[in-house]
């Protein structure tokens, strides 16, 4: 079966597919390939890499919420050394896209990991400005359009790579910060990262996360998630990555309609390990009976109406 | 770290889900017919098990408590943690239910000791059984319980010989399954000590064991979302740096469940 027209260009990278695994949901694949075909996916978007190995929060980093869950994983990683060394050669044995996602407490961090992927064969970089469960980085550069504009400026300075700046739906107006980052030289944006929120155990009388807040994600954020993205598409004129709460092709549809020209599938990987699968399966056949030979017919189509 | 074997998700078919016979009223068992995993499972292993209902999306991770002799089934022995819970939804499947679950995942116990005591506190009595019965020589086995009736006790006892202990003193020793070992001078030295419980529980045997040089595993327990070590939402600190991010917290879906002692800070 011929699937050529779920082919999207983002950035100049010519991906088979509109749709990738979204940044920590999915480590850098090497779990989930004993489960699904990661070869069906247009891209894997690893998670998110630092200059050097952090350690992440303490436990519990989990808890489950109605329809959706919280995390404060905290951004546990091994450093772009191993990453390069051991992660990308992992990756480059499937026909896949390589989106590596670079988190950092510091604007050096993060430009120490850009340059360090330099000549590393991946694709595109997903800069992480939105993580709410670290410290510090992630989201501090997040939340001001100056803010964004200037790290998204200085990051496109060193990387080789078309870069993505990963957008934080905790702000008071999300096109705000997609347009500081156009503005800044990003070459398309993504969201949303997980909205904050919090859990309490009525019975042990403390927080379900030793980090007391965590970010929510899950099919419970779908709509807000949608409505940011519409919001963007509109805003910008880089493409969007739409993601937040996407478990089936449905989903990933009304993502495309509202202007996403890809999405990504996060926590639906916990409790379905094909649903990347399932939804490049899914659009696929909803162009067909729909009449469509090309899916960015479907791109925004709801916003011309 | 022992090696961790493949795990696939597969559909089973429910074959029995009952509230326990013993008085502890949330302690439910059931049975799943899927040979797959089955087949593969070794004793200390555990399975997702996916509840299909989208208001609880996260699988579910249990230990198997037991493997049928013909190899087809799973037993696990789980307990409702609560109201609105997704183990008290568990046990209101039916019999005959298709369900989904993801298995064998993590490491096991391991299978070469000759001289063993396995120590188990409450819901972690039952992922020692099957390794009670896989094990060769002599087996002992400490249980410790709140109260109430000594669930699984007489299936252990058929391999080897079975002390108790029980916060209300109403089973066996009054106190923990340390003061069991204790009281009735169980002797642990040239034994390998195999346990599974609460953190206060393996943080003692863990204390004792290194005390007296007694080879000691434990399984530890953690929330976890994927449960195949991608998300690391179930880490444990570790002595030396973990294999996978390279800080010191080694994943317990994958590089565990079962840990020697001596690797893990408890």
């Amino acid at each position: 079966m011929s699937m050529s027209r779920l082919k999207v260009n983002i950035a100049g990278v010519v991906m088979k597919n509109p749709v990738t695994v979204a940044s920590g949901t999915f480590g850098s694949g090497a779990e989930y390939c004993e489960l699904t075909d990661i070869s069906k996916l247009g891209a894997v978007t690893t998670k998110g890499v630092a200059n050097i190995p952090w350690a992440g929060n303490p436990v519990p980093r989990i808890a489950e919420t109605y329809g959706g869950m919280l995390n404060a994983i905290g951004l546990q990683n091994p450093g772009i050394d191993v990453f390069i060394k051991r992660d990308v050669p992992f990756l480059k044995q499937y026909d896949t896209k390589i989106i590596v996602n670079v988190c950092g407490k510091t604007e050096s961090d993060y430009i120490e990991v850009v340059e360090k992927l330099y000549d590393v064969p991946v694709d595109l970089l997903e800069i992480n400005i939105s993580c709410p469960n670290v410290k510090e980085g992630g989201i501090a550069f997040g939340q001001k359009a100056e803010s964004v504009e200037h790290i998204t400026s200085q990051i496109k300075k060193y990387a080789k790579q078309p870069i993505i700046m990963k957008l934080s739906p905790n702000v008071t107006d999300i096109t705000v910060m997609a347009k500081a980052a156009q503005a800044g030289g990003a070459d398309a944006v993504s969201l949303i990262n997980t909205l904050t929120g919090m859990k309490i155990d009525i019975y042990k009388r403390c927080f379900a996360l030793a980090n007391k807040t965590g970010g929510l994600s899950g099919p419970c954020i779908k709509p807000v998630a949608l409505r940011m993205v519409y919001q963007t598409a509109m805003a910008v004129n880089i493409p969007v990555i739409g993601m937040g709460g996407i478990s089936n092709a449905e989903d990933a549809i009304e993502f495309l309609l509202a202007g996403a020209s890809m999405v990504s599938v996060g926590t639906a990987n916990f409790y379905n390990p094909g649903a990347g699968v399932n939804i490049v399966e899914g659009i696929n056949e909803y162009l067909i009976d729909n009449g469509f030979n090309d899916v960015n017919q479907i791109i925004g189509l709801s916003g011309k109406w | 770290m022992l090696k961790s074997s493949g795990y696939i998700t597969f559909h089973g078919n429910l074959q029995k889900n009952v509230q326990s016979q013993s008085v502890e009223g949330n302690i439910y068992e059931l049975w799943i017919e899927v040979p797959d995993i089955a087949k593969k499972a070794m004793p200390g292993q555990f399975v997702s098990i996916f509840l299909n209902d989208k208001s609880r999306l996260l699988p579910r991770p249990i230990s198997i408590c037991s493997v049928s002799s013909d190899k087809t089934s799973l037993r696990l022995v789980y307990r409702v943690t609560g109201k609105g819970s997704g183990t008290e939804f568990l046990s209101t499947m039916p019999r005959g239910a298709k369900i989904d679950l993801l298995g064998p995942a993590g490491n096991g116990f391991p299978l070469d000791s000759t001289d063993t005591v396995l120590i188990g506190g409450g819901i972690g009595i039952p992922p020692l059984l099957e390794i009670m019965k896989r094990l060769k020589g002599r087996r002992r086995a400490v249980l410790g319980y709140k109260g109430g009736s000594p669930f699984l006790k007489d299936e252990f006892e058929v391999y080897g010989r079975v002390y108790t202990a029980s916060d209300d003193g109403s089973i066996g020793v009054k106190g923990t399954v340390m003061d069991a070992v204790l009281k009735n001078e169980i002797d642990l030295n040239h034994a390998t000590v195999m346990a599974c419980g609460p953190l206060p529980m393996l943080r003692a045997l863990k204390e004792y064991c290194t005390l007296y040089d007694i080879k000691c595993y434990v399984s530890l327990e953690e929330r976890m979302a994927c449960s195949i070590g991608a998300c690391l939402a179930c880490v444990c600190n570790t002595v030396e740096k973990d294999s996978h991010s390279c800080v010191n917290n080694a994943r317990v879906c994958k590089d565990g469940p079962v840990f020697p002692a001596e690797e893990v800070v408890l």
